[in-house]
């Protein structure tokens, strides 16, 4: 924002608010790497340390409510303040959920390592983590910057991870249908691929939220959906 | 979303908006400069204001809000050295042309201003004043219905129903500004301007009048000075923003308050330097 | 150590000599007032005490004979003559029988001619009457002539003197209250002298300058704050009315006797003229007082009426001038007291005249009660100064009741805002 405040404290409350998103964004891309790490390598300790780190999220997502909630009462900002402070709500409770997927795979893992590995699911997985990764980086790049066209850029990339999702669950099926003893470790592959999606599809509200933020408007036009996962039928 | 930066919009274009607020409008302004002896107050001013809405207009003191407003019931005509150029119409005729009778225009358009002010007269004298000298009552009975139709409609009846004869000077603040509303409407005007209505006002007597623009716009176009973005978020449904003589935006007070497109009305309503 | 004192500890330091300042500007203002105050009692004593003996009289007993040949003569000051010399038998020297005569007021045959137009059938009756002692007589009693002076250095001799306490004696010689004072016209006998004359002078004049000037500045102060437009005519108008109220009155005076007496030949000495020519002088201090009482009006009572759809013209006489009347009220009365006191331009047009008769019209010659005090205070007799003294008394008494009614109007016309 170019201009200062003429109540420079007013900048200084946008500034804390600005910084905890930050700091839940960074924290929520880790536990993400995290947690998928943890499956892939299997590793119980780092999964542990996933599920411990996801307090930390939800402490500062009530510290944005609270924060917000005294910013409104006492600023009663507008315009692009308004959209700012509003925004950073969202955005916190969006983080808040990320973090708790995160969680959920990393619960998971905990099952998971004590099974026999199946195929090569967890690659696909973690695929499409990585991609959601990015796009959460991208995301809190666009947020920082206020850069519209990122964001948009993030808000369709959520097409890839829905293509990426579809493909898992067509291989989690196939892989069911070969030998029913991989159906409870598929069961939980296919839940983790879930939590992975769902993770990007806050990260598109997210970015849907920054282009608000930025431009005013919510996005026009329809994004481009390709999660197909729920029509699919493996003969 | 309509983003109505006048200045920008084509003939066409207003006649959809027009079509999109499906209601016509009450007074337009075209460019309309105002110059006090050398200085000049305002810089080619385009507003439409539709009828039966609050349109506010805000700005930073000296913007010449006040200066518009008091261009539409041409209260400036009465300051020295006063220059009016451009058009406002009112119903599509020209206020400003020769043979508008300004005692005629001040009936159809009423006024409140800043600092309430009564005249110090009894209660019912203040609210009968108008119809008075404009010869609106045929009778007595007529005037007393007038009276208490008015100070009904301004909600100050139930107040000073027993007390019609104390002086209007007595009342508080807010009762006097109410009792101020009920004058005006006391003429059925069709606008009715407000010049900073509730800043010499308590929050509660504020709340009270906000209320009653509010019942107001039903019948009558309003057009509001104010100094409170508050105030115009919270009463308004059009909002003109005012910046050193020029009109630099208006729209809807959503579109203003949420996403305002001029750098000026963004640092105006967010409270920047701008 | 002064370097280490607190904030706070300077701040108190400091505070004990502002409070002994204010405390002086204080006493300041209340020496101020009293030395007004006792300038103002002194004052007022002075002219009491001065001024008080004038409302009494030395008024004798005789037994009169309305003698009708006497009548017939219209020679009233004979039967005066005659009762005195039956009252003193044993006078007989003509030098004496002069004196004797002198004893009384030669006014005394006046009061008897009154009661004979009041009452003919008088005629041939014998009465006893209180008359008008002569203003010898009056000092004497009043203490002004000293009794233990050498006679030579007296107005009274020592005969007289004896006739003066037999008649003290008997009952027949007393001060009472002098009506006379306050009904009869002006006289050359201080005894005979009354204000009435010179007070109707006033009220006439008053009149005529309050019908002139009230209206006209009233008008001119409206038309110049309301509806003037402000440029150089209006300055230069504005910038001459201060001036006016600057000119010397004698200079109005001048003026009504140049214009008034010698081109629009008005009667000579005449309220009228002298109204007028008030009104002149009255003219600036109204118009001032009445443009700042316009101004004192607040504008959001004009822009009010004007948001309702008043005219101009509505405006003003329905709002400004309600709301400005004490004040012009107030400038009025402050010019209608100066025009009151003011004898300078009078004197140009002759109000100056020795005037008997009360007037009794605006074109009757008068004079007035400060040109009254003004012939008076010159005239050589001693009976003369407590009489001058009295009409400053009467001038006075009529200033404070002029600004009593003003009050009294200012308080009915006054409205809160």
């Amino acid at each position: 924002m170019e201009h200062e405040h003429i109540v420079s404290s007013f900048d200084e409350d946008l500034g804390r608010l600005d910084s905890i998103i930050a700091e839940m964004g960074g924290l929520a891309e880790r536990q993400l790497a995290d947690a998928v790490d943890a499956l892939s390598r299997r590793d119980v300790a780092l999964a542990k340390k996933v599920i411990e780190s996801d307090k930390q999220i939800d402490l500062l997502e009530e510290e944005i409510d609270n924060f917000t909630i005294r910013v409104l009462a006492l600023r009663q900002p507008m315009a692009e303040d308004l959209r700012a402070v509003v925004v950073a709500l969202k955005m916190a409770s969006n983080l808040e959920r990320i973090g708790d997927y995160a969680k959920n795979v990393a619960k998971r893992t905990l099952t998971l390592s004590a099974m026999e590995p199946v195929g090569n699911a967890t690659q696909t997985i973690q695929r499409m983590a990585r991609q959601v990764q990015s796009m959460i980086k991208n995301v809190l790049d666009a947020y920082g910057a206020h850069d519209l066209a990122k964001a948009d850029d993030v808000r369709m990339r959520d097409e890839e991870v829905d293509l990426m999702h579809t493909s898992l669950f067509r291989e989690l099926l196939t892989y069911m249908l070969e030998d029913p003893r991989n159906i409870t470790a598929c069961t939980h592959l296919l839940f983790v691929a879930k939590n992975v999606e769902r993770i990007g599809d806050h990260v598109t509200s997210i970015a849907e939220n920054v282009h608000f933020l930025v431009s005013g408007d919510k996005p026009a036009d329809e994004r481009p959906k390709n999660d197909l996962s729920s029509q699919t039928i493996v003969e | 979303m309509e983003l109505a930066i006048h200045t920008d919009v084509s003939a066409n274009a207003r006649v959809n908006a027009q079509g999109l607020n499906s209601k016509p409008h009450k007074v337009t302004a075209e460019g309309v400069n105002v110059f006090y002896g050398n200085k000049q107050a305002l810089n080619q001013v385009n507003l439409d204001i539709p009828s039966n809405m609050v349109t506010a207009l805000i700005g930073p003191s000296g913007c010449g809000k006040s200066t518009f407003l008091r261009c539409l019931n041409r209260m400036n005509d009465v300051v020295d050295g006063c220059r009016v150029e451009g058009e406002i119409c009112l119903d599509g005729e020209n206020i400003y042309a020769r043979g508008v009778d300004v005692v005629h225009l001040r009936a159809r358009v009423g006024m409140v201003f800043q600092k309430p002010n009564p005249f110090p007269k009894s209660i019912y004298d203040n609210v009968a004043y108008g119809p008075r000298i404009h010869g609106l009552a045929k009778s007595r009975t007529d005037m007393d219905e007038i009276v208490m139709t008015s100070l009904e409609k301004a909600g100050l009846l139930d107040e000073v129903r027993d007390r019609l004869d104390a002086p209007g000077t007595g009342l508080s603040g807010g009762q006097q500004q109410r009792l101020c509303i009920a004058r005006a409407i006391a003429v059925e005007p069709e606008v009715i301007l407000m010049d900073e209505p509730c800043s010499a006002l308590d929050p509660i007597a504020t709340a009270k009048i906000e209320e009653l623009i509010d019942e107001l716009k039903e019948n009558y176009t309003i057009i509001m000075v104010t100094h409170s973005m508050q105030q115009a978020a919270r009463v308004s449904q059009k909002t003109a923003f005012f910046h050193l003589g020029e009109l630099v935006e208006q729209g809807d007070t959503t579109d203003i308050f949420t996403k305002p497109v001029d750098e000026r009305t963004k640092a105006y309503v967010t409270g920047r330097i701008g | 150590m002064s370097d280490t004192l607190t904030h706070s500890e300077r701040i108190e330091a400091g505070l004990t000599k502002r409070y002994r300042a204010e405390k002086r500007f204080r006493l300041y203002g209340i020496a101020a007032i009293a030395v007004a105050m006792a300038f103002l009692v002194i004052m007022l004593a002075a002219i009491g005490i001065r001024g008080i003996g004038a409302f009494q009289q030395t008024e004798v007993a005789l037994t009169v004979v309305f003698d009708e040949t006497h009548i017939k003569d219209n020679n009233w000051q004979a039967i005066v003559k005659e009762s005195m010399r039956k009252k003193f038998p044993e006078v007989t020297s003509r030098s004496d029988k002069r004196l004797l005569t002198q004893l009384m007021s030669s006014g005394a045959g006046f009061n008897l001619q009154n009661m004979y137009r009041a009452d003919p059938s008088l005629v041939g009756e014998t009465r006893t009457v209180w008359l008008t002692a002569s203003d010898d007589v009056d000092m004497l009693m009043k203490g002004a002539i000293d009794r233990a002076s050498p006679q030579s250095e007296r107005r009274v001799s020592d005969k007289e003197i004896v006739w003066i306490d037999s008649l003290i004696a008997d009952g027949a010689l007393e001060l009472k209250f002098n009506t006379h004072f306050f009904t009869g016209g002006d006289s050359r006998e201080p005894e005979l002298a009354g204000i009435f004359g010179a007070f109707m002078g006033s009220i006439f004049s008053l009149a005529v300058c309050f019908l002139l000037s009230f209206p006209l500045g009233v008008m001119t102060a409206i038309y110049l704050e309301e509806f003037a437009p402000k440029n150089r005519w209006t300055d230069v108008i504005e910038v001459n009315i201060n001036n006016l109220a600057a000119v010397p009155s004698i200079v109005f005076g001048l003026l009504g006797l140049a214009v008034f007496l010698n081109f629009f030949m008005l009667p000579r000495s005449a309220p009228l003229v002298g109204g007028m020519v008030l009104a002149l002088m009255t003219l600036p201090t109204i118009i001032i007082a009445s443009r700042a009482a316009l101004r004192a009006v607040p504008p959001s009572i004009r822009e009010a009426a004007w948001g309702m759809g008043a005219s101009s013209v509505q405006t003003v006489l329905h709002h400004v001038l309600p709301l400005a009347m004490p004040g012009m009220l107030t400038g009025t009365i402050i010019g209608m007291a100066q025009a009151l006191g003011e004898s300078a331009p009078l004197l140009m047009i002759g109000m100056v005249a020795f005037i008997v008769d009360i007037p009794g019209s605006f074109t009757d010659p008068a004079t007035a009660l400060p040109v009254q005090i003004f012939l008076w205070a010159d005239s050589p007799e001693r009976a003369f100064t407590e009489r001058t003294a009295a009409a400053i008394i009467v001038l006075l008494v009529f200033l404070v009741t002029m600004n009593l009614i003003a009050v009294v109007l200012r308080k009915k016309f006054e409205r809160r805002w």
